[in-house]
């Protein structure tokens, strides 16, 4: 993979002319955890500098940026200010770019939706080397196959999102425990639903009765003046832990401490919002407790009907794999995306990661196999390997995604190792 | 807010867009110079966004030393406050390309020595008259010695350097300082995908380093600081040694 790394938008349009057969894809700080912005053999654009703030409307809240402006940086630009991105991962350190691109979403999901509904317009860079604005009225197509379209219609340049204002960077969290699965059901049915932010982390090495257990957060913005935990100065994981260390009665053991510090009738706190939405980015380096061989990443969505059934299952696979994983996530999520292949759909949604051991592949597609069984969907950002049949099941605006890909880049300029994997783009390979 | 201007020559370089955030972040006001004014137009942005008092665009070649004097009246015609300059601009073209080029070698030497004393020299009146200021400029660690690698640009570099010294004897008497960084490798377009590197600096990490040094009153700094132990170890190889080396 040649990367070539633009400082100034026109040498993007160079870098796209150079090229060659294996073609280019756009890499901002690569936070995906597969291969969506990898290219084996072709060309990688490194958008991270290009990173500066355009204009910003007090009025509006619309602020244009540059594609490879971090969440993080936004923050620590307009939080002091009074502004935060509508919309945020789980991890501040992802470009606007690859926002958009993966079509990502936050813990205000089921409130406020995906990322690219806050988008107004982007500059996209087109195969044939045009840029080209493109808004939802303007262009539909083009914007609702980029929303979520893992970088292949194109290279975003500059977006135009609109910030939120926020009374005071904090929110007030309430921690209660979940005594197991049928409880965060009920909970998120309930009351979670009600709340702007929603958030389960659930320990998966819980069985039998206790099979889902786990800490519910829900937040609501706090009031001015309320005075809350700073946001933590980050720590840096120093080491890989050694494979050892990642034994199922350790983790077991982690899980537990994580679920009885929350006391048995529940808590509520003030925290910074950095703090609340960020966890894991206050441990810079965090997937190093996995050690050298790494970890991978599943998480999918089932529809609400489902949901009961299926989260029970794919736990329980989980669990007989005797793959240790740290906690995992589960939330509702509230309506389906913008973007043909946006992840979102109503319903819920399940991450988990675990150990890169030999048979991770073994149990990823014992895992597709329940998401698909129960009409889910794995959320792209996330994944390194699901099968391209699996995936024409789950996103059924695929073949409206491959006609826009067929129309703006006929011969293929945009590809990833994920595209060739999922064989998105059949018409070329 | 310290309420000084500052000119950034070369402000497309990521080393000086890195220092033109940290000074528009405290308030003080930014003038842009270079050739590509589409580009340095979105940096302003950028600077403006960010809390520049102000933020603008003037165009600067290097190459073109009959427009320093008016460019250089142009600065002190917009400037708010203490004029101050942070020069940031070099040609650095692979010495292997130089070799097959001798006019690649004239332009090195054109670009980061000729040009810098000719703006150098053209602004230096007006940092007298004021009465304090401060000028940063970019020299090299590549200007300590010549190197096989890099003689041409180390010699643009080490010329440079030997003109600083010089005008910081001058500017001295009326209270201006001049701060001569030498980096060692850093993470820019120049450097970005050359084989070889090691130890290299990100450019805010220099920045910070170059404007933190000019507030005490620095004459000459290495950046990061173990450059200077590196230095010191090149600097002491026998000539008839080094020319043996390939480095």
């Amino acid at each position: 993979m040649t990367a070539r790394r633009p400082e100034r938008l026109r040498e993007v349009q160079a870098a796209l002319a150079a090229a060659g057969p294996r073609g280019i894809i756009a890499h901002g700080r690569g936070r995906s955890y597969g291969d969506a912005a990898l290219n084996d053999g072709g060309d990688a654009l490194l958008t991270r500098r290009l990173d500066r703030l355009i204009s910003f409307d007090a009025g509006s809240g619309e602020l244009v940026a540059e594609c490879g402006v971090t969440i993080d940086e936004i923050l620590s630009v307009f939080l002091r200010r009074g502004w935060v991105p509508p919309v945020c991962p789980g991890t501040a350190f992802v470009t606007l770019g690859g926002a958009l691109a993966n079509d990502v979403h936050g813990k205000n999901h089921d409130r406020d939706g995906g990322f690219a509904e806050h988008v107004r317009w982007f500059d996209l860079l087109l195969a044939d080397g045009t840029v080209r604005r493109v808004t939802p009225d303007g262009a539909p197509d083009l914007f609702a196959a980029t929303a979520g379209g893992i970088g292949l219609t194109g290279i975003v340049l500059r977006l135009c999102l609109r910030l939120r204002p926020i009374a005071a960077p904090a929110v007030v969290v309430r921690e209660d425990r979940m005594g197991s699965l049928d409880d965060f059901l009920s909970a998120f049915a309930g009351r979670a639903r009600q709340a702007s932010y929603s958030v389960g982390w659930i320990d998966t090495l819980a069985r039998n009765g206790k099979l889902g257990r786990g800490i519910l957060e829900t937040a609501e913005p706090a009031p001015a003046g309320r005075s809350f935990a700073e946001d933590r100065k980050g720590a840096t994981m120093p080491i890989d832990l050694p494979d050892f260390a990642l034994n199922p009665i350790a983790v077991a053991a982690f899980n537990a401490l994580y679920f009885h510090r929350i006391p048995a009738g529940g808590r509520e706190r003030v925290l910074g919002l950095r703090r609340f939405l960020f966890p894991l980015d206050a441990l810079d380096g965090w997937n190093r407790m996995y050690g050298k061989r790494g970890f991978r990443q599943f998480q999918c969505v089932l529809p609400n009907g489902e949901a009961a059934g299926g989260i029970r299952k794919l736990i329980a696979a989980i669990t007989e794999s005797r793959a240790a994983s740290f906690l995992a996530v589960l939330k509702t999520l509230g309506r389906a995306g913008v973007g043909m292949l946006s992840f979102p759909m109503p319903g819920m949604t399940l991450a988990v990661d675990f150990p890169n051991r030999p048979d991770a592949p073994d149990l990823l597609h014992r895992l597709e196999r329940i998401v698909l069984d129960h009409g889910g969907r794995i959320y792209l950002a996330k994944d390194s390997a699901l099968s391209a049949e699996g995936f024409a099941q789950m996103y059924p605006r695929l073949d409206e995604f491959r006609r826009v890909l067929a129309a703006v880049d006929p011969a293929g300029r945009f590809q990833s190792d994920m595209a060739r994997r999922l064989r998105i783009r059949e018409d070329v390979a | 807010m310290s309420g000084e201007t500052w000119v950034v020559l070369g402000a497309s370089s990521a080393i000086a867009r890195a220092f033109a955030r940290i000074v528009a972040a405290r308030g003080d006001s930014v003038i842009l110079a270079g050739r590509d004014r589409e580009d340095l137009e979105a940096s302003a942005q950028d600077l403006r966004v960010r809390g520049a008092a102000q933020a603008e665009v003037l165009g600067f070649d290097a190459l073109d030393t009959a427009s320093h004097g008016e460019f250089a009246r142009e600065c002190g015609r917009r400037a708010r406050g203490k004029l101050c300059v942070f020069l940031a601009f070099a040609a650095m073209p692979e010495q292997d390309a130089i070799d097959k080029d001798p006019s690649l070698a004239v332009h090195t030497i054109n670009a980061g020595f000729t040009g810098a004393v000719s703006v150098l020299h053209c602004l230096a009146p007006m940092l007298e008259d004021q009465h304090g200021g401060r000028v940063i400029a970019l020299g090299s660690v590549a200007g300590d010695r010549g190197r096989r690698k890099n003689y041409v640009y180390g010699a643009a570099k080490a010329g440079l350097q030997a003109y600083l010294q010089g005008l910081r004897a001058r500017l001295f008497a009326a209270g201006a300082t001049v701060t001569t960084v030498k980096p060692g490798f850093v993470d820019t377009a120049m450097t970005f995908g050359r084989p070889g590197l090691f130890l290299v600096a990100a450019p805010e990490s220099i920045a910070a380093a170059a404007l933190a040094a000019a507030e005490k009153g620095r004459d000459e700094i290495y950046a990061p600081f173990f450059w200077a132990f590196i230095m010191l170890i090149i600097k002491s190889i026998p000539e008839r040694v080094m020319k043996k080396l390939n480095i």
